[in-house]
């Protein structure tokens, strides 16, 4: 063991040193490459750094699919200037986030880096470029402290704060009559911040929350805490799941015989893109969001038809926000006639920005965050249908951030 | 926690505690018998649970599909050991590690390749698609018991097979020294090929039975490699009984732990593997 242990690190430390060496020539050139001018001609670059690979690979491609129409929708060019993407896997893997960015910024020189979904990568993203000043747009990620207690004037979102979808349903299960819930999520940053959004709502208007539960991420075995919501038998439960976990506890949710007895209500990621694999069971789940398929307003629908279109397949939620991450660089880009060295003058056309979205026409809160419409859904043969707004303009609270107290 | 409500908890931790065994138990099998550490355990649940639902599709019956779904997978299991883990009896676990976690990696890619990234779902079968009420609120689903007692019969047979008939013979034979195994004239490579074969079908049909029950989705297979691999530990690496109780042990600790202690219930069954170890450095049934 002792030998092989030795031979092999000394193979290993050869390789490694190669890899490094090679590495390092091919950035000398990358960056003498990109280094040679940037002047107007040249087209503005925007580096995806989303995941294309994993659990979220759907998703990453889906807001890669939304950019890319809004750009091809205005001629392939934002503000005058050709827009050239690069693209990057960050394997939703946060220990790597800061790496990956840098490779970004440092490496690939990026006018605009998009990403990502996962809150922990986004994170390690927001960090890289409070360093380097670089213009960063979260097309998903609700991670609350991006655009609360580590909001940055050079970091917008296109989406939403994980608070911002569900804080609107403790209002919706109040008006219900429903008045002790149990709460059930991953114990994760989204999961916890979505709960507490709920509460917060929930418990202000005098509702109780009969308990708490906590899932390890990414476990999905739920049976015991189905048995243990059963035996407390609350007026309804709130929960936060998204992907192979939803349609899983969906599923579980009805098996366990809770459907009929127990209201299922829902962060809106519930019920998106999970619908067709959970089928009956998610008959009648009440879920907030800022976004439906269904929704009924022009923008949405031509967009959807050309998403079809072009990519042969349904648009949904992360290709809204993917096209609006572009539809807003438009409009700054615009502001400054393509000019990006007029970064200031850009972020306040951001900031003052009206994104006419397939959501419904949102604006920019002072922490860069989307001031939105939250709509009330429930699934009926399989779609989410939208039966109200649960919240009009709704802006996140964005707890810690300077830009919002002044 | 009044006592119906202790029994239900109980029942759900038997059960997940089954279907432990049943991914495990293929682990065990192929490291108890061939040496060899078994990274794509996991990958090969996730085939299985993708082959069942392609499958239902064409057939239209989840039985059907599921024979159809066994068969490929141990013939992917036949492939692999031929052509690649073939190479590796000599070799150090760490050659191993670093092969199979290369087939999780080709696994996975295959699997977007094929299927894309959507989470899809297999209906439970129409003839036990209903619950058992147990409480006014409660009711327990018969396919989750189905999946106990499928489980449960996969132990004994497979007890039966190891300790009672002269294939088992053999394979206890190979496990305790193969050189001496094959100068009787047994054919150890075929062994090997046999045993690495039933692993991967095993770990397969663990996820065709689950994929009723859970939803198909790329990575499925990461999350239970690790788990997996707690049970092989605590039962003693090789032990198909100790499989089986450690999975059982784990299953019960996870259901309990997280009702009773919510805070620790992510540590809980980690906790327990120390404690075993402290205790039984070479797990509950390890081979001297």
């Amino acid at each position: 063991m002792t030998t092989f242990k030795t031979s092999f690190s000394r193979r290993a430390a050869v390789k490694a040193a190669m890899a490094f060496g090679v590495g390092l020539a091919a950035a000398g050139a990358m960056t003498a490459t990109t280094s040679t001018g940037a002047n107007a001609a040249d087209p503005v670059k925007v580096g995806l750094m989303l995941p294309y690979s994993g659990t979220y690979a759907a998703l990453g491609e889906a807001i890669t699919n939304g950019f890319n129409l809004a750009v091809e929708e205005s001629g392939g060019k934002l503000g005058g200037r050709d827009i050239s993407t690069v693209k990057l896997d960050d394997e939703s893997d946060p220990g790597k986030a800061v790496q990956n960015a840098n490779k970004m910024i440092k490496g690939e020189n990026v006018d605009l880096l998009v990403g990502t979904v996962h809150s922990g990568v986004a994170m390690g993203m927001v960090r890289a470029v409070k360093d380097s000043g670089t213009l960063m747009m979260i097309p998903n990620a609700g991670a609350g402290p991006a655009t609360g207690q580590l909001c940055s004037e050079n970091v917008f979102r296109t989406s939403f704060s994980n608070w911002q979808p569900a804080y609107p349903m403790g209002d919706v299960a109040y008006d219900k009559g429903y008045r002790n819930v149990v709460t059930m999520t991953w114990k994760y940053g989204a999961g916890e911040e979505a709960v507490a959004g709920f509460k917060e709502a929930f418990t202000k208007r005098g509702g109780k929350i009969a308990q708490e539960i906590y899932v390890p991420f990414p476990n999905v075995e739920f049976q015991a805490n189905l048995t243990e919501i059963a035996s407390l038998k609350p007026d309804a439960v709130f929960v936060f799941f998204a992907g192979g976990g939803a349609v899983k506890f969906v599923k579980d949710y009805a098996a366990a015989g809770l459907k009929g007895s127990v209201p299922l209500l829902g962060s809106g990621f519930l019920t998106e893109g999970t619908l067709q694999a959970q089928g009956d069971a998610a008959e009648g789940i009440l879920t907030t969001l800022h976004y439906a398929d269904t929704l009924d307003n022009p923008k949405n629908k031509a967009f959807r038809d050309a998403y079809k279109a072009k990519f042969g397949k349904e648009a949904d939620i992360y290709a809204v926000q993917g096209y609006d991450t572009a539809q807003l660089f438009q409009i700054g880009l615009e502001a400054v006639g393509g000019d990006m060295a007029r970064k200031d003058e850009l972020i306040k056309a951001m900031e003052q920005a009206k994104i006419n979205s397939p959501r419904g026409d949102f604006t920019i809160s002072a922490a860069h965050n989307p001031v939105q419409d939250i709509y009330l859904r429930e699934v009926r043969n399989g779609e989410n249908v939208v039966i109200g707004v649960a919240a009009e303009d709704l802006s996140d609270p964005a707890p810690g951030c300077k830009m919002a107290t002044n | 926690m009044d006592f119906t409500f202790f029994l239900i908890q109980a029942l759900n931790g038997v059960q997940y505690g089954l279907l432990l065994f049943l991914i495990a138990s293929g682990l065990t099998l192929i490291f108890g018998i061939m040496h060899v550490i078994n990274l794509a355990h996991g990958a090969f649940y996730m085939v299985g649970a993708y082959l069942v639902w392609s499958l239902t599709g064409v057939f239209d019956s989840f039985v059907v599909a599921i024979l159809a779904s066994i068969v490929c997978a141990a013939a992917l299991g036949w492939v692999i050991e031929r052509f690649l883990v073939i190479h590796l009896y000599n070799r150090d676990h760490l050659d191993q590690v670093l092969l199979t976690y290369g087939l999780i990696l080709v696994l996975n890619e295959v699997q977007r390749m094929m299927f894309g990234s959507d989470v899809h779902s297999v209906a439970v079968p129409e003839a036990v698609r209903y619950s058992i009420p147990l409480t006014d609120m409660m009711s327990y689903p018969v396919y989750r018991l189905l999946l106990a007692g499928i489980c449960l019969a996969l132990a004994v047979a497979m007890y039966w097979i190891i300790q009672r008939t002269r294939l088992g013979m053999w394979i206890r034979a190979g496990a305790a020294n193969r050189e001496m195994t094959a100068s009787l004239g047994i054919d150890i490579r075929r062994l090997n090929a046999l045993v690495f074969a039933a692993g991967t079908a095993l770990a397969a049909f663990a996820g065709m039975i689950a994929a009723p029950l859970s939803s198909v989705y790329p990575g499925m297979g990461d999350n239970v490699i690790i788990i997996s691999f707690v049970v092989v530990v605590i039962g003693g690496i090789g032990s198909v009984k100790g499989a089986f109780l450690g999975a059982l042990a784990i299953g019960l600790t996870d259901t309990f732990g997280r009702v009773l202690l919510p805070e620790m219930s992510s540590v809980m069954v980690y906790a327990l593997m120390a404690a075993v170890l402290l205790w039984k450095p070479n797990g509950l049934f390890a081979r001297a």
